[in-house]
């Protein structure tokens, strides 16, 4: 590493530690955020402008040709680069897996990276989740955030990246600016960064039947990936809903008698 | 519109924990059993059996409408579609006729399994395990784990009662997705899109999913 990058680091990473210790001391003592409920969504003309352009430009990137083609959505070489890229993103998830003062899966998220590194040469292979049970843990800046306190705010739908709310977008943003890759030299950051985008493409690809059908199946495709995504992002971030006295009984649902 | 999505202050309840805990916290999260007429056994019983012929549809290696008829005659023996059909109507269900409800709940049926079935590729070679179930209100919670290999093992909550006359179950919760919510959002989009009326979206399901 050349001095000037080691310099450059050297303020960056300060800055970003202190950032982020600003950030941790104000909500210290604050414990994880309660669980966001209903749809809390005041832009949802803009939301639906975007969601829009994103249907398009999903169509125009992605859409499979027939919904029955039964051959497998990615081959070979896709899943290779989709393993080499979500092995790039795992030293992010334990810097914000330790962030969140959960040391458990940081070590798992460790073990993963430095096996499929080694073993699955480069990334390529997924020993670490095939032969030692070590799946990815996955998590990110908003998940952080939410350990911290922060509550999700409005629903946002973002350009490209697709269904959000103001906290993990918040958190997509900073997970740019804290990824560890970060330290690497330009060009073998450039390449790392383009294995990341490639495994972005690839579980799109993976889940296309599920995305299809929600996109460009649904009556109503905004309201479907809005609910979709704050159902599922509760649960990744609370847990199973356990408020049992409040659970859905449709025979006893007046609505429906 | 009432939201069947179940809300929601709660306990905070770490699902990482849960799966490290595995069986010992899943026992200590289960609520004393209280005077049903379907008990924990059978409800486990009708899942156990659901999951085994779902898990052999998906190893038969059909793809497509064959594996998809596969899926409604699973559905159709499990399920409550009668139920899970008014609640996706909503309160339109009040108004339709006795003749309209059986059209509308035979042209969805097809439309749940279509639908349904497309989405299940990601679940080929994942292999369903029935984790414990759990009293709430009049029904029970049943929840199994779907292992796919070299991923993080996701969870499917089955809820099923027997106030159908027959133990079935009524909805599904995958991953925190509430199948019954989802429902009724897309059914009152499509009645929307229709301006209530129900023929026409009758008609809308036979093709659509």
């Amino acid at each position: 590493m050349t001095g000037t990058t080691t310099q450059r680091l050297g303020i960056r990473t300060l800055g970003i530690a202190t950032l982020i210790l600003s950030m941790a001391a104000g909500l210290a003592g604050c414990g994880p955020a309660p669980r966001g409920s209903g749809i809390n969504d005041p832009y949802e003309a803009s939301n639906r402008q975007t969601h829009a352009f994103n249907k398009k430009a999903d169509s125009v990137l992605f859409r499979a040709p027939s919904s029955d083609d039964t051959r497998p959505p990615v081959g070979p070489v896709g899943h290779a680069i989709g393993n080499v890229g979500n092995n790039l993103g795992l030293p992010s998830m334990v810097l914000n897996s330790l962030l969140q003062g959960r040391p458990e899966p940081a070590i798992k998220n460790t073990f993963r990276f430095i096996i499929n590194s080694t073993l699955g040469l480069g990334g390529i292979f997924d020993p670490a989740g095939t032969r030692f049970s070590l799946p990815e843990s996955t998590t990110d800046f908003g998940e952080t955030l939410h350990v911290w306190g922060v509550g999700e705010g409005t629903y946002l739908e973002l350009p490209i990246f697709g269904p959000s709310t103001e906290r993990d977008a918040l958190g997509k943003v900073v997970d740019l600016v804290i990824d560890p890759l970060n330290a690497l030299d330009p060009d073998p950051r450039l390449v790392a960064k383009a294995f990341r985008l490639g495994a972005r493409v690839e579980t799109r690809k993976k889940y296309s039947a599920t995305v299809d059908s929600v996109l460009h199946d649904s009556a109503d495709s905004y309201a479907q990936s809005r609910l979709l995504y704050l159902q599922n992002r509760r649960f990744e971030l609370n847990g199973e809903e356990r408020n049992d006295a409040a659970a859905y009984d449709p025979y006893d649902d007046p609505a429906l008698q | 519109m009432p939201q069947p999505m179940i809300p929601m202050t709660t306990l905070r309840y770490n699902r990482r924990f849960i799966l490290g805990a595995g069986v010992a916290g899943l026992a200590g999260a289960l609520v004393p059993g209280q005077a049903f007429a379907l008990n924990d056994s059978q409800a486990r019983a009708l899942i156990e059996r659901a999951v085994t012929d779902t898990n052999a549809a998906i190893r038969s290696g059909k793809t497509g409408p064959a594996l998809y008829a596969m899926f409604e005659r699973i559905f159709s023996k499990y399920a409550d579609v009668n139920v899970i059909a008014r609640s996706a109507l909503g309160v339109a269900a009040r108004q339709a006729s006795a003749a309209q409800m059986a059209a509308f709940t035979k042209a969805y049926q097809g439309y749940l399994s279509r639908k349904y079935g497309k989405r299940f590729r990601e679940f080929i070679g994942a292999q369903f395990e029935v984790k414990g179930a759990r009293a709430i209100k009049t029904f029970y919670e049943v929840k199994t784990t779907a292992i796919l290999k070299g991923q993080a093992p996701f969870e499917v909550l089955w809820q099923v009662s027997d106030r159908s006359g027959q133990d079935k179950f009524f909805n599904l919760i995958v991953e925190g997705v509430n199948m019954l919510a989802s429902e009724r959002a897309e059914i009152g989009a499509m009645l929307d899109r229709r301006r209530g009326n129900i023929d026409a979206v009758i008609q809308d399901l036979k093709t659509a999913g």
